[in-house]
């Protein structure tokens, strides 16, 4: 009885001005709370699921996209400047979005398991931190021993231009690395490609001799930003000042900036996945990822398309090198690991591979649990630790528990169990793509493997 | 009496142990008649005359010099490796699936027996234990190291790989990621909240770490003693010793004929009335068994290990299979030790034949370098059949 009566109170819920109210709600709602609690990660928690309201209830499309802007343009940078951590979340989030959008490309639509996708991003990123800094004139030095007047090789403002270029730079790579191995099998492909992320990461952390291209595993530093002209902040300052509570430094400006860079990034990548989704190439990708051999009879150029796929998926992954090299100001191979790549992999097997708004909800997913929920805990167990709680029945003093026990680095649970987890019970991810969606159930009706 | 020595197929004791040697020594003498080749050619070069002027030795002598200790360095983690290979080898025979996860059940096999000395050690019962004895321990550590990787494996394999087995190739690929991933990560809590430590050291007992010494050399103003180590010559045999066994198991039992049947094709093999499943997951154990006392034997020659220690080795053997065919157990021996001869052989000596520009940290891309050539040239392997992929 009861479920009846929930059941028809949501479908009331879906139709006519009720998701409306129900969009706004949850916004003002959001907003409001954390106006009021600053520091709650349960209030944020509350504010960035109103996308998912934004998402979910079927309302005006012009609506929608108002609400939209509103809630990127206004309401983050604003709610980000008076708590910083906040805009280091949400730019994250929109990095890895960004990111699992691009392996999205080579995972979710041409089906090949790219296991060593930050090899891409790492040569976006090391791209800006060789021309964007001092290393061009540390070359002859060994890690350390440069005299700290060197210039930089280029203006700040070349960074815009370096954006382009890590497209067609990092798409190259993607070329040169496809040509010889997409010839082989699913799994093979995986492997190498596993193989090609180390092979960068190694040679980044080893090619500060015999000329000093990476600074090793020291890293790059400073990497410069382009200009912040005065005149923004100022403009910012007195816009939202009030609301702000602080004073705006270029400093604060700058996350805002970077923000906004990879939030355009995001929608070019949409953009271009979704027209490319319907085109022929698609079409094509969506083939050869259901059967290699098939496709082949059908006429596809095998290899040329799943280079196409490679070389997409790479582009992206490259402009975000070189945007985070300028945000984060500092290049060290640590950040280009292989875990990253599975961190990136399992937020599009979390979303749904082939899934646009799957990919976007898994990164935002996985950047949460791993900025706000695993850190969480840490604080917590530490705050234990300092008390003198102790665990009943066992008699555990909490002081005792060994100081090695750091959720916070445990993200490998994390994306190890979202990999397991999503593939033995919802391999299709959170939000399946629609064609995905098809083929399963018709997969069902057939009974078959 | 009689009859159980009439029923050993001696043939197939023999025949792999025939292999190892072959392949030792091939590898071997192939790699040293480069690394010479090599050598006399740069002798004359800057490359020489640096080395000369740092050492007062030619650049051929050090090679020579050095040969030696390379080749029995390279041979023993060409035999880990070996062991490592046969558990991937045998489950891409069974279920043409990579066991991603394989490095890991490798590192708590390590972790295990480790953890089995020291808690030996605790209770000092290794400082004062005999040499006898001292055997008697290691050889319970490597027996539990087995028994819980093996049993780990077959855990997995229930748990993460058989709700898979119909789906597409990638989707139990990434679960094993998946495990893979969260095997590291519980192995660090558990130690973090057991010991509290990051790494664990494998206690010294016994002569383990003593060398038999083969003999004196004197190179330029330095004298080099040659010597093996107990320890390389106890991975060695052990490895050989399961190898053979392994070998055995497969090859000249009814255990091994249903393995073969179920790599061949599960259908027909359960119309045989093989129970394919329980052949699968006997798979996993042998595997397991194979990788957990690899660990052991690992840590004895490392001394220390972390959580994520399998990760290199597990990769290596990987490549290893590969490079040998994979699905062929011949060729994951083969590879095995080819692969740890080249990568011993390069760490050794590009250092001095680059003039340090490139030296022992490019080890690790030496390996992929290989896996990338091998698929890209040879995909089959150098042993393996030419399969084409099963739609």
């Amino acid at each position: 009885m009861v479920p009846v009566i929930l059941k028809n109170v949501i479908k009331r819920l879906e139709q006519g001005v009720y998701p409306h109210i129900i969009i706004l709600v949850h916004m003002v709602l959001g907003t409001a709370l954390v106006y009021t609690s600053p520091r709650s990660n349960l209030a944020f928690l509350v504010l960035i699921t109103s996308f998912f309201t934004l998402y979910y209830f079927k309302a005006d499309r012009r609506f929608k996209l108002i609400v939209g802007v509103v809630l990127t343009l206004f309401i983050f940078p604003v709610v980000g400047v008076r708590n910083i951590f906040y805009l280091e979340v949400i730019f994250q989030i929109s990095v890895f979005a960004a990111l699992a959008l691009g392996l999205n490309i080579v995972v979710g639509f041409a089906g090949l398991l790219d296991l060593g996708y930050v090899a891409f991003y790492a040569v976006g990123a090391y791209l800006w931190a060789f021309f964007g800094s001092q290393q061009f004139y540390v070359l002859p030095f060994a890690p350390g021993t440069q005299p700290s007047n060197l210039p930089f090789l280029l203006p700040g403002d070349a960074f815009y231009l370096f954006m382009f270029a890590a497209i067609f730079v990092a798409a190259l790579t993607g070329i040169l690395l496809g040509t010889p191995v997409l010839r082989l099998r699913g799994d093979y492909l995986a492997i190498v490609t596993l193989g090609f992320g180390e092979v960068i990461r190694v040679l980044a952390n080893n090619l500060d001799k015999p000329l000093n291209f990476t600074n090793g595993p020291q890293g790059i530093t400073p990497i410069q930003r382009p200009t912040m002209p005065q005149s923004v902040v100022d403009g910012f300052n007195t816009l939202f000042g009030g609301v702000v509570g602080h004073e705006v430094t270029p400093a604060d400006m700058y996350n805002v900036m970077f923000y906004l860079l990879a939030l355009a990034v995001i929608i070019v990548i949409i953009f271009v996945t979704r027209r490319l989704d319907d085109s022929k190439i698609g079409r094509a990708w969506t083939a050869i990822r259901e059967d290699e051999t098939a496709a082949i009879a059908m006429g596809i150029p095998l290899v040329k398309m799943k280079l196409a796929a490679f070389a997409v998926g790479a582009s992206f992954a490259g402009v975000m090198g070189v945007l985070l090299a300028g945000s984060r100001t500092f290049i060290s191979p640590e950040s280009f690991s292989f875990m990253q790549s599975i961190g990136v992999l399992s937020m599009v097997i979390l979303g749904g591979s082939g899934s646009i708004p799957g990919v976007i909800l898994g990164a935002a997913t996985v950047t949460i649990l791993n900025l706000q929920v695993l850190q969480g805990l840490s604080l917590y167990l530490s705050q234990l630790r300092q008390s003198d709680a102790v665990i009943p029945i066992i008699n555990f003093a909490w002081a005792n528990l060994s100081t090695q026990l750091d959720p916070a680095k445990y993200q490998r649970l994390l994306f190890g169990l979202i990999l397991i987890l999503m593939m033995i019970f919802r391999p299709e991810g959170l939000i399946p793509s629609q064609r995905r969606k098809r083929e399963l159930a018709s997969d069902k009706v057939e009974g078959g493997e | 009496m009689k009859r159980f020595l009439k029923s050993i197929n001696v043939h197939e004791l023999l025949r792999p142990l025939g292999q190892l040697i072959f392949f030792s020594l091939g590898s071997t003498v192939v790699l040293s008649a480069i690394a010479l080749v090599l050598a006399l050619i740069l002798d004359r070069t800057v490359v020489g005359q640096t080395l000369f002027e740092r050492l007062n030795v030619s650049l051929y002598t050090y090679t020579l010099v050095n040969l030696p200790q390379v080749a029995i360095d390279g041979l023993t983690i060409g035999f880990v490796y070996a062991a490592i290979a046969l558990g991937y080898t045998m489950v891409y025979g069974v279920l043409e699936f990579i066991n991603f996860a394989h490095s890991e059940i490798f590192a708590v096999g390590a972790f295990v027996g480790v953890e089995i000395l020291i808690a030996l050690d605790k209770f000092g019962i290794l400082t004062g234990a005999s040499l006898v004895m001292a055997y008697v321990y290691l050889i319970l550590a490597i027996v539990g190291g087995m028994l819980a990787a093996g049993a780990l494996a077959v855990a997995v394999e229930r748990v993460a790989y058989r709700p898979l087995r119909h789906a597409s190739r990638l989707v139990p690929l990434i679960s094993a990621i998946g495990v893979s991933f969260l095997l590291q990560d519980v192995i660090r809590l558990v130690e973090s909240l057991t010991t509290g430590q990051f790494n664990r050291i494998f206690p010294t007992f016994g002569n383990f770490d003593r060398r038999v010494i083969l003999g004196k050399m004197t190179m330029g103003a330095t004298n080099i003693t040659l010597g093996v180590s107990y320890k390389s010559i106890i991975v060695i045999v052990s490895a050989v010793l399961m190898l053979v066994a392994l070998n055995y198991l497969v090859n000249a039992t009814k255990i091994g004929k249903a393995i073969r049947a179920v790599a061949q094709d599960h259908p027909t093999a359960s119309l045989m009335g093989i129970d394919v499943n329980r052949i699968i997951s006997l798979t996993f154990l042998v595997g397991g068994m194979l990788g957990g006392a690899a660990g052991v034997l690992y840590a004895l020659k490392f001394t220390r290990i972390d959580a994520f220690v399998g990760f290199f080795p597990g990769l290596k053997a990987f490549t290893a299979a590969v490079l040998g065919g994979i699905g062929n157990m011949t060729g994951a021996l083969l590879g095995g030790i080819v692969l740890g001869m080249l990568e011993t052989f390069a760490g050794s000596y590009m250092g001095v034949f680059t003039m340090g520009a490139a030296g022992t940290e490019y080890k690790d891309i030496f390996a992929f370098s290989i896996l990338i050539l091998v698929l890209i040239f040879r995909p089959q392997g150098l042993m393996g059949a030419n399969v084409a992929q099963k739609a």
